[in-house]
């Protein structure tokens, strides 16, 4: 059972506004293009695992069969916050290498054009008497009377904690981290946004939890990614042509958030995303300093930073001094986010896991074009969803 | 006539603090109602007071919230002598010039509003201790 689990096919669809097409649209054009990426049909396919965070359970696996093909297959249908789709896809990988079948296939969707915040909940008239209820025995609604639940004030703390334990994170680098995912999304036509942003620009605009100005934050847009993945045993018996566009998955690993204290206070996005670096790292036999470009979860401006220390990209405490280097930009020696990040490609939820590990799969494929990064040969892919779950999956080319 | 706490952790009276279920077992330290300890297991807890003075250890000032809750104000976490609390700061211009990391902040309780039976629910923030600090 040692044998590696491959991407066959993997695709995304185009980020951004979609009205014409609804969620099973959407998740069909990423299955059947992935299928055909890989040279397969529905009727290879052993294991469906489809994730749609905001239709949960809505059987969004079953509705995609009705449409592209009802084979009988088992389904799984999962919802994990903003690591949706790496656990879709980890299904996939799980069922493939348990060897209960050779083929699976993972698709993630989501259709969140024109949504606003996702948390932190309309705010009810107060009762007409005080009632205490639920596990804080509060009286009133807790957003804003004590502290925040919206995702950009919660990712803000997260980077302002860091900038406090280790000194020179301020507004002004958490906005250059952006200009340089925005500088990147120029050179991505399926990018929800691809427009070069001034330094000026992004700090000027709209604020929403200091220091995340609107264009630090994820975009909220429609869009669909789909991977097949396939055995080492079945691969072997695939064209010379399927093979060699094949990328090994030389690590898959999930974890959540072991509890420290103040976890629950303010989630801690960075130990479970240490844990799930480390143990991928060991999975894969690689390094940090092996990486020739890394798509890290920036739902936030803040949040880029502290994962540059959390993957182990830089030294503990080193984020903003490995930032100011200018390695993370597409030209650097460890380019972050080269295609636009979450900041402006988009983040569709339960896309984002499965679309961030077909931007690695583009450049170890030697096909990204205009934005290619030459010569590269393994990419990690990284993805977090608050309450939380993390994702990180190591990726290598084909070696012939 | 009556007052009645924000949250059940909030204690009113003479000296307002607030209270954690620290862990019989490990010590950790939770302001909601428990199951058993995520830390360790057991089922057994104490209440504990919390101090109410600390040192704010992150913030956000919020400028965009859902529908109803007013805005600009500063979100953060003040590590009351070893244990986090979530809660706002209060008593300090919610911009980036007047906010500092690092800066000592106690306990303040409020009034949020009163209820059909003249009750008020009191709240809780935190204001910083010395104002003067702020440049």
């Amino acid at each position: 059972m040692s044998d590696s689990v491959w991407i066959l096919g993997i695709t995304m669809t185009k980020f951004g506004k979609s009205p014409e097409k609804d969620v099973i649209d959407l998740a069909s054009e990423a299955a059947l293009a992935a299928l055909a990426d890989g040279g397969v049909t529905m009727k290879d396919v052993g294991i469906l695992a489809a994730g749609n965070l905001m239709n949960a359970s809505a059987g969004i696996g079953q509705q995609l069969q009705k449409q592209i093909g009802q084979t009988g297959i088992p389904v799984y249908n999962v919802a994990n916050a903003c690591a949706t789709g790496a656990t879709a896809l980890r299904t996939a990988v799980m069922a493939v290498k348990a060897g209960e079948c050779d083929v699976g296939m993972a698709v993630g969707v989501e259709k969140l054009a024109g949504a606003g915040l996702l948390a932190g909940g309309n705010r009810k008239a107060d009762g007409d008497s005080w009632t205490p209820s639920g596990r804080y025995g509060s009286v009133a609604p807790l957003d804003g009377r004590v502290g925040t639940e919206t995702m950009p004030g919660v990712f803000a703390q997260i980077g302002m904690e860091y900038g406090h334990r280790y000194g020179g994170a301020d507004f002004e680098l958490f906005a250059r981290i952006s200009q340089k995912n925005h500088a990147h999304s120029t050179l991505n036509p399926l990018a929800a946004y691809s427009k070069k942003m001034s330094l000026e620009e992004i700090m000027g605009d709209v604020m929403i939890a200091y220091p995340n100005t609107r264009p630090m934050c994820s975009a909220n847009c429609d869009g669909a990614a789909a991977a097949v993945v396939v055995s080492e045993a079945k691969l072997r018996m695939l064209d010379p042509d399927q093979r060699r566009r094949a990328v090994k998955i030389s690590a898959s690993v999930l974890t959540t958030d072991p509890w420290e204290e103040a976890c629950q206070v303010l989630p801690n996005v960075n130990t479970l995303t240490r844990n799930a670096a480390a143990k991928a790292y060991e999975q894969a036999g690689v390094g940090p300093e092996d990486l020739d470009l890394v798509e890290l979860h920036d739902c936030f401006a803040t949040a880029e930073l502290v994962h540059y220390d959390n993957l182990m990209l830089c030294e503990s405490g080193g984020a903003v001094d490995f930032f100011n280097s200018g390695v993370t930009w597409r030209d650097g020696s460890i380019p972050v986010n080269v295609s636009g990040g979450l900041e402006s490609k988009g983040h569709p939820i339960a896309a984002t896991g499965i679309a961030n590990i077909w931007e690695v799969c583009h450049h170890l494929r030697g096909e990204a074009g205009d934005r290619q990064i030459e010569g590269a040969s393994v990419g990690l892919a990284h993805v977090i969803g608050l309450g939380s779950a993390c994702g990180v999956h190591v990726l290598e080319k084909a070696a012939a | 006539m009556g007052q009645v706490p924000l949250v059940d952790y909030l204690v009113l009276g003479d000296d307002p603090h607030l209270v954690a279920n620290q862990c019989a077992s490990c010590k950790a330290r939770f302001f909601d109602r428990r199951n058993a300890c995520a830390a360790c297991g057991a089922t057994a807890f104490s209440a504990v007071d919390v101090p109410t003075e600390g040192e704010l250890v992150t913030y956000t000032i919020v400028a965009f919230a859902a529908p109803g809750v007013p805005v600009p104000f500063i979100a953060g976490v003040i590590d009351c002598g070893g244990t986090s609390v979530r809660a706002n700061v209060v008593g300090c211009e919610p911009d980036p010039e007047h906010v500092r990391l690092g800066m000592k902040v106690r306990l303040k309780t409020f009034p949020i509003g009163t209820d059909g039976d003249g009750v008020d629910a009191i709240g809780f923030g935190f204001e910083p201790i010395d104002t003067k600090e702020a440049p």
